[in-house]
């Protein structure tokens, strides 16, 4: 580990007065991915900026009916707030679904969508990897490919985006609030983390020295919900696939659709076009086949994820099954039905 | 008194009392290898190589050095002096060849091989210099995978000592296979998995001054440790103490002694000074594994099933200095009758660490190639598979012309098959449905040896005037329950209370015993400590006075070597499992497994079947989740963490029925007990494959079964 810097922000606006100040320094909230890539030689930051004192862990209502997430809110805290199980049920369902429960009792949101890619190659320095050692190349393209991306990826990097939360909350249309030294802006959620591109080092929209304040979600419209994720073992597995399907259904006929899928690209992956097929349709499995299949479109499967482009409509036909039944993947009793 | 009396009258033996050392663990008493405490202790970090082939052209650690706390950097430049004599490295684990002689020379014989060792005040100061290293490789591209390797498969030069010959070909296979009416004939593969025991390897050197070094090391061996420095370092045996009291899991991984025991006393022999070094997560995927194996197994039999051929070929892997070999192929004629069999074993060299005996070396993966052949054979022949099993049951060691010890395998199948409800499976592939899912049913027979440990084991019991008594030995317990066993033989022998006896284990200083290890510990600790008892009740009752000062006496048993050539000692077992699979998602879960064990003399039923479902959690891993992931290019591991290296967790785990059968047995040892630290593990991944073919007709050949392969 490279010796660094500790200093704790008072306030938001010191916080980023230090990212301003030091250009390789780094935000450190929850820890619970920086201390891992600092332990292993990724992420060698300068100086840390502990930021776990700021005011930033309130959960409200805001006027519109809306929801706002502290970025410093723990996942736990998330998961299990009761205006979340009760009007956002699939983002607490994702959060449930992802890590430990002690990773998710230290984890914030903040850090939860600023988390890096799990490819192996990146964690490791002793092989290349674009996105750790930009114009190094990316192994993954012919190496050991499982876990990796078969939509929106570039010739210089296939890595996929790890989180849960992030999928329901793309799926859930979630705006993110950041704070830089211009001040205050909101992206939404679909814009927030990138495709690769020629920049894999780069996974988010957030510029260096911005911070995120809060995660707010408009007012609940899908009263259907289901998140599912496919893994290598029923829990602290990153997902091969996994899918936040949210419907509202009207007289037998969906009004409302929203899908993202994660496991398959690197961000959060959400095709409107596939979700309006849905809508002014019967709930019925000819349907969800027909938007899994336009979601997929497009995919470029590698040696060892071909299957991902199967397994993803699969997952994406069952997880809308399963919120149009009423009846969402359980994350305590984990058998998938 | 003898074992039969115990038997009839027993009372503690046999019963399923706690662990005594259960309070310390725990409450954090118990103290570890990393954990002791000593004073000006030095901590070693080990840092290890960043290419799989090739040699190191430079290293400067100039910069390591200058880190304020930094004490030493050792590589092969500097290297304290070891022995010069190559041969002086083995250990009495080792297989045939040379071992990796750490820091010896500049040549790099597989990723992450340890070739330099920085010491430091701290461990934090010490991993963050060793950071600072500048290493510069000749890279040589390396070979490690094994399918490319396996034209160049060739028998082992050296037979491994205890591993036993691969029996000569019986009859004539080929031309029975020909004729007969059922054939199987298929190529299975299994990858190469990890021990993962909890506790990291570390050693403590504590150093005593005048030469003297104790050592607190995690090794099933203490006096196997002991050797071993005396032979490398030059150290006296008396100088030597080697300390292993509690042992957080090995799994075998602790059979051999490990690196952080020649890098800590390597730099506290050189520093005169008391040095930890304890690996990381990471580096324990490079100490060893179960190998890689593929293995051709050809079965024939008649209309009544009756296998009328056999051929079961093995190849596993190995690294290129040393020839690691298991028992692979002997298991299908130890399991069945028939008088055509052709048994073969070799070994594909790769640029890998040399494999380490993993629980059930061999067996294992050897089961899960004959047992599924089995399986695609009762189903070639539509007889129930634990039919097929009755109809070539065998009664005597074919291959070694021996007896069996004791037998009760019949009995496994069919308490086994009772409590798991096996007449209600349908042999008819994706026939059963439930909740949208489809259900299986599969069994495996498993086999495993029993024996005593193959040189004299003693132990000391020394009863004091207040009458609490002490036994000693050197053997350890490695999480599975000797403490308890042991103290429950002593009570029992001598017709104490158990709060009465206090067992010491884990001390190179006590008395003799091999490493911990091949599932004897139960049957030759247990039976010298039953010796030792017995002498001292002896003594106790022809005394008649009062003690006044402590009475010790030692027994010591060895294996009947008349015996020897008479019988054959094996464990058996019938693992049923019962799995549902979601077809659409190919996602597999394994609702049920039962295993009936026929193990002799159960000495404490709780902690035995502690041990089975641990070996079974195991062998649910081999089937479902664990994988090595090598990017061949690199000859890397690239998943060598706990979060992409997947064991399984609660949520895999269902439900998990331990049957022990009755068996008595007077042969296999004098305390009756056959040992069951391995059995548990072997047969479960076959099981769990021919139940996936019940419930898909899917028939997977490669481990692990993950959901791809069902899509």
């Amino acid at each position: 580990m490279h010796r660094f810097e500790f200093v704790r922000a008072a306030t938001v606006a010191d916080a980023v007065a230090e990212l301003v100040r030091e250009p390789t320094a780094q935000v450190v909230a929850g820890g619970t991915n920086l201390v891992d890539l600092m332990k292993c030689g990724v992420a060698k930051p300068t100086k840390i900026i502990d930021i776990t004192q700021l005011p930033l862990n309130d959960i409200m209502l805001d006027a519109q009916g809306g929801l706002t997430i502290g970025a410093l809110a723990t996942n736990a805290d998330v998961a299990s707030h009761p205006l979340v199980q009760g009007r956002y049920p699939l983002l607490a369902s994702a959060i449930m679904a992802g890590a430990s429960g002690q990773l998710r009792n230290a984890a914030t949101t903040g850090g939860n969508l600023l988390q890096r890619t799990r490819c192996s190659y990146f964690y490791n320095r002793r092989t290349p990897c674009n996105k750790r050692a930009p114009g190094t190349g990316c192994p993954a393209i012919e190496g050991q490919n499982r876990q990796h991306a078969i939509l929106g990826t570039s010739e210089q990097c296939i890595a996929t985006h790890p989180s849960d939360m992030c999928v329901a909350l793309a799926a859930l249309d979630a705006v993110v609030r950041v704070v830089g030294p211009a001040g205050e802006r909101l992206i939404a959620m679909s814009d927030f983390h990138r495709l690769p591109d020629d920049a894999p080092e780069r996974d988010t929209t957030l510029a260096r020295e911005e911070i995120v304040l809060s995660v707010e979600l408009p007012a609940a419209q899908h009263p259907l919900h289901s998140y599912l994720k496919i893994r290598d073992r029923l829990s602290f597995a990153f997902a091969l696939v996994s899918v936040a399907a949210a419907l509202r259904v009207t007289d037998g006929v969906i009004s409302a659709a929203a899908v993202a899928i994660g496991g398959v690209a690197h961000k959060p992956w959400r095709v409107p076009e596939a979700e309006a097929l849905l809508v002014n349709q019967a709930p019925e499995v000819l349907g969800f086949e027909e938007c899994a299949r336009r979601i997929v479109q497009g995919a470029v499967a590698r040696h060892h994820n071909a299957f991902k482009v199967e397994l993803a409509q699969r997952a994406i036909v069952r997880a809308l099954t399963q919120a149009a039944n009423g009846t969402p993947q359980s994350q305590s009793v984990k058998h998938v039905r | 008194m003898s074992v039969n009396d115990s038997a009839t009258k027993s009372t503690v033996i046999g019963r399923p009392e706690n662990r005594v050392d259960g309070m310390l663990k725990v409450t954090g008493a118990a103290t570890y290898a990393a954990e002791y405490d000593v004073p000006g202790l030095l901590h070693g970090h080990v840092v290890c190589s960043a290419i799989a082939r090739g040699r190191i052209s430079s290293i400067d650690a100039s910069q390591a050095l200058a880190v304020a706390g930094v004490v030493a950097v050792y590589t092969h430049k500097n290297k304290p002096r070891t022995t010069m004599l190559g041969i002086k490295h083995k250990d009495t684990a080792a297989p045939p060849g040379q071992p990796l002689r750490w820091l010896h020379d500049d040549t790099i014989h597989h990723s992450e091989q340890p070739i330099a060792l920085v010491v430091a005040e701290s461990v934090e100061i010490a991993r963050a210099a060793a950071a600072l290293l500048r290493i510069q490789y000749e890279v040589i591209e390396p070979a490690t995978e094994f399918v490319g390797a396996l034209p160049t498969a060739s028998v082992p030069s050296t037979r491994r000592i205890l591993t036993p010959r691969t029996p000569e070909p019986r009859g004539d296979a080929a031309t029975a296979f020909d004729a007969s009416v059922f054939r199987v004939d298929a190529e299975y593969h299994t990858g190469a998995v990890f021990h993962m025991p909890m506790e990291l390897f570390a050693t403590t050197v504590r150093w005593d001054g005048d030469g003297r070094i104790t050592v607190f090391d995690k090794t099933q061996g203490s006096q196997n440790v002991q050797l071993y420095i005396r032979n490398v370092f030059g150290f006296s045996f008396r100088n030597i103490r080697v300390v292993n009291a509690f042992v957080g899991g090995a799994f075998g991984q602790g059979l051999r002694p490990q690196v952080s025991v020649f890098m800590a006393v390597l730099a506290a022999k050189a520093l005169k000074r008391s040095v930890r070094v304890e690996l990381t997560r990471q580096q324990m995927f490079h100490l060893g594994h179960r190998p890689e194996t593929r293995q051709h197994v050809k079965l024939g039999a008649d209309r009544a099933g009756r296998l009328q051929s056999m051929s079961h070929k093995a190849i596993g892997a190995t690294s290129r200095y040393e020839e690691h070999q298991e028992t692979v192929v002997h298991w299908s004629s130890t399991l069945y009758k028939c008088d055509n069999v052709t048994l073969e074993y070799e070994l594909a060299r790769l640029d890998i660490e040399t494999p380490t005996d993993m629980r059930a070396p061999g067996g294992v993966t050897g089961s899960f190639a004959i047992e599924s052949a089995m399986d695609e054979l009762a189903h070639a022949a539509k007889i129930d598979p634990v039919q097929l099993r009755l109809v070539n049951y065998t009664d005597r060691d074919v291959d070694a012309d021996r007896e069996f010890t004791s037998k009760e395998l019949r009995a496994c199948y069919a308490q086994a098959a009772e409590r798991f409800g096996w007449s209600a499976r349908n042999p008819e592939p994706r026939s059963t449905r439930v909740d949208g899912e489809f259900v299986g049913f599969g069994m495996a027979s498993a086999v495993w040896e029993a024996r005593m440990a193959p040189a004299p084991t003693r132990a000391r019991a020394t009863m004091f005037p207040d009458g609490r008594v002490e036994i000693e030995s050197s053997t350890a317990d490695i999480g599975t329950g000797t403490y308890t066993i042991l103290a429950q033989i002593a009570a029992e022998t001598l017709g104490i209370p158990m709060s009465r006896i206090e067992v010491k284990l884990g001390d190179s200083g006590f008395p003799l015993a091999l490493v911990e290890g091949a599932s004897w510990t139960a049957a030759s600790t247990g039976s010298a400590v039953q010796c030792a008892c017995e002498k001292l009740r002896a003594k106790m009752s022809r005394s008649g006075d009062r003690l006044t000062k402590p009475l010790s006496v030692m027994g010591t048993v060895v294996p009947s070597v008349l015996d020897s050539r008479k019988f054959a000692g094996y464990t058996h077992a019938a693992v049923f499992a019962e799995v549902r699979v979601d077809e659409q998602l190919g996602v597999i879960r394994v609702t049920r497994v039962v295993s009936g064990v026929a193990a002799g003399r159960i000495l404490n039923p709780k902690t035995a079947a502690s041990q089975i479902k641990g070996g079974m959690v195991m062998g649910i891993g081999q089937a479902l989740h664990e994988e090595a992931v090598v990017d061949h290019r690199f000859g890397r591991l690239m998943n060598a963490d706990f979060a992409q290296y997947h064991i399984p967790c609660n949520a895999d785990i269902h439900d998990i029925d331990v049957i022990f059968v009755d068996e008595r047995d007077d042969t296999v040892s004098p305390i009756g007990a056959k040992g069951i630290g391995e059995i548990g593990s072997v047969g479960v991944a076959a099981a769990i494959a021919n139940a996936v073919f019940n419930a898909t007709g899917r028939r997977v050949r490669t481990l692990p079964i993950t959901l791809d392969l069902l899509l």
